[in-house]
């Protein structure tokens, strides 16, 4: 039972800290919450859904157009509503974020329709396994796999590659790297795909695990991983993912211990969120703030 | 020197930001009504020690001393800033730090704040509450005042951001005065100065000085005005207090001089 | 000058009693002589400027960022509606659990509701910005964005207290038209009052510069609580009247949207200014009942269009993103009506005489 669980919270948790790597590498940039990063992910699902079952295209095919699909998306977002404000005071992106996020959100509902849609699982994901005591379908363990596979591939990307190399400069000193000769636009613009096209990855396999997607499925999944983000460290990919693991624990565990509790479900990231912030703002893997005078 | 006549003593101050040690066992006893400085190559700890005055950074070990105008003497070692401002301690800063969305007269209106009696909320009531309407004008008349004594009643209603340079920084020691303050810091007040107006500045710290019954502390980089105006210098290098003296033997002080070699700004004449 | 300025200000006093007296009038008779649903908008316009004044209290005029307010709006409706509901309807309603005991026979006069649904949740306010004060910027937003959901989540679980989330009904409609206006001037007056004292140059000096405000002497963290405090004390009043003009509440009015439409308000208005406050409210409430077309089905001769849900909040966010990226200052900027600059006097008219 406990392992039921903890498979569970794994799943859940590696893809709160996949939504979580797009939070934490814009925010190391650009200081921006991302607001519309939760959107991105429905969208990966919503495009999926409708690749996959609505056109009969294949599950690979299907996966390769969402990904593609959110991560143009997210560089659109960028494009639109936040390279305007580059040099504008922090908190005007931050709205425009939210008006992003509403935006996608309601667009969504004038052209899907609010309507929750069921997603039909694939059946060879589906047929249960037993590993000991322990029954569980394949699908289970695909999506921390995919998750681990693809933070290990980011994280080469980051210290092994040039691009990588310049991510890590931006986020250092925008205006020094741009000094240096790096195109930061491209960087930035490069940094939103990543983030979207993970998103994507998540929305994929989120639809695929709870199998339906709506308008509005984005909002909670993204709150939760903002918060991984600013538990593991804002900044910090392991971090994030560190993050969405232990949120991810904690929500699975305090329902599974305390089902009379499970009404407050959310409200225990929320908690979480508060308490890092009061405790250790900088978060599990974050550096030191400064404060200048 | 006995202590009641020292308005202000650091007792080995020792700041530590991680291994770097910013200020060094620094010693230093200011006497009542003085004009006088701290200076030092760039980095020295100038204004490390001025944040630990009024509160910014608390001293890892060692100890400031206070005397106010009530003339007891009481340690404000790790006060708050805005209790330290409260026992009587005002500054300016390097890189002015006016409040640039409010005029001149409401920057110095604020400066008054900490000395104001009535409470915010007696504002809404104004028929109710009379003495704190009227203590509203007698801030903002005295504010007019300050600011008329330091030339700059035309700029009154200005935006502060507005204001000519050197106007911005009579502004800052205007509403630094407005906290009715009986030490004053000053953090290098002529820079981006000329000579004429750094000759103007002279006179200018020392009126200030007799008609506010102050004691005034300044950090600058201008030798000609540290020299002719300060009472007693401080030197430090690298957090330690390398020479202090009256002018004349700072000048000729062989540490001094080694500390700002290559940079020249120790021979500024007399 | 002098006599001059004097005139000017007795002249923009007469001013403003006589246009409050016309307004007043135009309420009075609004209240009968409109149609049902104008007067709602009428008065859902004044309750969104109680709402949006609040939130331009704590972000506009004292920097901080909260993202908060549709709890605190939750706390104030769901006081205030439990206070005057009698204890008929009490028991009638409260099917999942039975109604706390204590709560059972506590009836209040609307007024005294109002008055405890702002102190109520100015105490949660004072709670949770001691905490959260310590933060900044973006930080403090997502902190107060989760204190505003975790209030709603305790809403819809405490049920011996709140009905859950069946919510409530039957609230008596004590919010007429010259109750939300009375109510709004009364703010506006402790406002305008606030910000033209020592104490709101002290409100803008904290927001602009907080290090040069502590060397002033000002203990900034308490001045961000008191004025986080106020603002939440405005958002409990804001909320309580909301759910006597709507009758109805439930924890799903008091979600995120509920604050980004406040957002939109102040900062289309321009943040920290009170006067933008007000034309903010205007707009939105006018604009989001306007855009209500939009996603009605519509018929032009033979041609039938259909509506479009969803629409109406994809205009409404476009303009926010709109707003945000081409004017950011909003319509008034920080700048404030002054009868003075109506009528072209170039002399600097005391803003206390706007209102």
């Amino acid at each position: 039972m406990f392992m039921q669980h903890f498979i569970n919270a794994i799943g859940l948790g590696s893809l709160y800290g996949l939504i979580a790597i797009g939070y934490t590498m814009v925010y190391g940039i650009l200081r921006l919450i991302n607001f519309a990063h939760g959107d991105i992910f429905m969208l990966g699902a919503y495009f999926i859904f409708f690749a996959t079952i609505s056109h009969g295209l294949p599950w690979a095919v299907g996966a390769m157009i969402a990904i593609a699909g959110a991560t143009f998306c997210g560089l659109l977002v960028d494009r639109i509503a936040y390279r305007p404000l580059r040099n504008a005071p922090r908190i005007s992106a931050l709205i425009s974020a939210i008006g992003v996020s509403f935006f996608i959100e309601n667009f969504t509902v004038v052209v899907f329709s609010g309507m929750p849609r069921p997603v039909v699982q694939p059946a060879a994901l589906m047929a249960p396994i037993t590993i000991g005591s322990v029954r569980l379908v394949p699908l289970a363990l695909m999506v921390p796999a995919i998750a681990f596979i693809l933070v290990a591939a980011l994280l080469w990307m980051l210290y092994g590659t040039k691009p990588g190399l310049a991510m890590r400069a931006i986020s250092y000193d925008i205006e020094t790297t741009r000094l240096m000769g790096v195109s930061v636009d491209k960087i930035i613009a490069l940094t939103f795909a990543i983030g979207s096209a993970l998103a994507a990855v998540a929305g994929i396999l989120w639809a695929l695990r709870y199998p339906r997607v709506e308008p509005f499925m984005g909002i909670m999944p993204g709150f939760k991983a903002f918060i991984a983000a600013v538990f593991g460290g804002i900044g910090s990919v392991p971090g994030a993912m560190i993050g969405g693991i232990v949120l991810g624990f904690v929500e699975i565990m305090s329902v599974a211990f305390f089902p009379t509790l499970s009404g407050y479900r959310d409200a225990f990231a929320f908690l979480l969120l508060v308490v890092i912030l009061l405790w250790k703002p900088t978060g599990l893997m974050g550096g030191k703030l400064e404060d200048k005078i | 020197m006995t202590r009641n006549d020292l308005a202000l003593e650091l007792r080995s101050v020792t700041l530590q930001f991680g291994g770097l040690i910013a200020v060094n066992e620094v010693n230093m006893a200011v006497p009542k009504g003085s004009i006088v400085g701290l200076i030092g190559p760039n980095g020295a700890g100038k204004t490390s020690a001025f944040n630990i005055i009024t509160g910014f950074y608390k001293p890892t070990s060692g100890s400031v001393e206070f005397c106010g105008s009530d003339g007891a003497a009481r340690p404000i070692t790790g006060m708050p800033p805005h209790e330290v401002c409260r026992a009587g301690i005002a500054r300016t800063f390097q890189n002015i730090r006016l409040f640039s969305n409010e005029t001149a007269i409401e920057n110095v209106m604020i400066g008054a704040y900490v000395r104001q009696k009535g409470r915010w909320w007696m504002n809404m009531f104004p028929f109710v509450f009379r003495g704190a309407a009227r203590e509203e004008i007698e801030i903002r008349d005295n504010a007019m005042r300050l600011l008329e004594r330091l030339g700059l009643d035309n700029y009154a209603d200005s935006m502060a951001s507005s204001l000519p340079y050197g106007a911005q920084r009579r502004l800052e020691i205007a509403r630094a005065l407005a906290t009715n303050p009986s030490f004053l810091l000053l953090d290098e007040p002529a820079a981006g100065m000329n000579p004429q107006e750094s000759a103007e500045l002279l006179s200018f710290i020392r009126a200030l000085r007799d008609d506010f019954s102050l004691t005034i502390l300044l950090i600058e980089h201008d030798m000609k005005v540290v020299m002719n105006v300060c009472e007693y210098i401080w030197v430090l290098d690298r957090g330690k207090l390398i020479a202090e003296g009256v002018a004349d033997a700072i000048k000729s002080n062989k540490n001094v001089i080694e500390a700002y070699l290559g940079t020249g700004e120790a021979r500024g004449d007399a | 000058m002098g006599a001059s300025a004097g005139d000017k200000t007795l002249r923009n006093r007469a001013l403003t009693i006589g246009s409050l007296i016309v307004f007043a009038a135009f309420l009075w008779w609004a209240e009968e002589g409109v149609d049902a649903y104008k007067v709602r908008i009428i008065n859902l316009i004044a309750i969104n400027a109680i709402l949006g004044l609040s939130l331009n209290l704590i972000y506009g005029m004292a920097g901080m960022f909260s993202l908060g307010h549709a709890g605190f709006m939750a706390i104030g409706a769901y006081v205030s509606a439990i206070l005057i509901l009698s204890p008929d309807q009490k028991l009638a309603m409260w099917i999942l659990d039975p109604i706390a005991p204590w709560l059972l026979d506590v009836q209040s006069p609307f007024l005294v509701s109002l008055i405890a649904a702002g102190a109520i949740a100015a105490v949660f306010g004072c709670i949770v910005s001691i905490p959260v004060l310590r933060l900044g910027g973006d930080y403090l937003g997502i902190a107060t964005l989760g204190f505003s959901e975790i209030i709603r989540i305790l809403i819809t679980n405490f049920t011996p207290i709140t009905n859950g989330p069946l919510g409530l009904k039957g609230i008596p409609p004590h919010a007429s038209l010259l109750m939300s206006y009375g109510v709004l001037a009364v703010l506006l007056f402790c406002m305008v009052r606030l910000m033209n004292s020592n104490f709101g140059n002290v409100l803008r000096a904290v927001r602009d510069d907080e290090i040069a405000a502590k060397v002033m002497g000002i203990d900034t963290f308490k001045i961000r609580v008191l004025a986080f405090t106020l603002g939440c004390f405005g958002g409990g009043v804001g909320g309580a009247l909301m759910g006597n003009l709507i009758t109805t509440i439930d924890p799903k009015m008091f979600m995120i949207t509920q604050t980004y439409s406040l957002l939109m308000i102040v900062v289309i208005g321009g943040l920290g200014s009170i006067t933008g406050s007000v034309i903010g409210a205007v707009l939105v409430t006018t604009m989001l009942e306007w855009l209500r077309f939009v996603e009605d089905p519509i018929t032009i001769g033979s041609l039938y269009i259909p509506g479009i849900p969803g629409m109406r909040m994809v205009i409404f966010s476009m303009l926010l993103i709109a707003v945000i990226i081409f004017r950011r200052e909003g319509i008034m900027g920080m700048r404030e009506f002054s009868w003075g600059w109506l009528l072209r006097d170039n002399a600097r008219v005391n803003a206390n005489d706007a209102k």
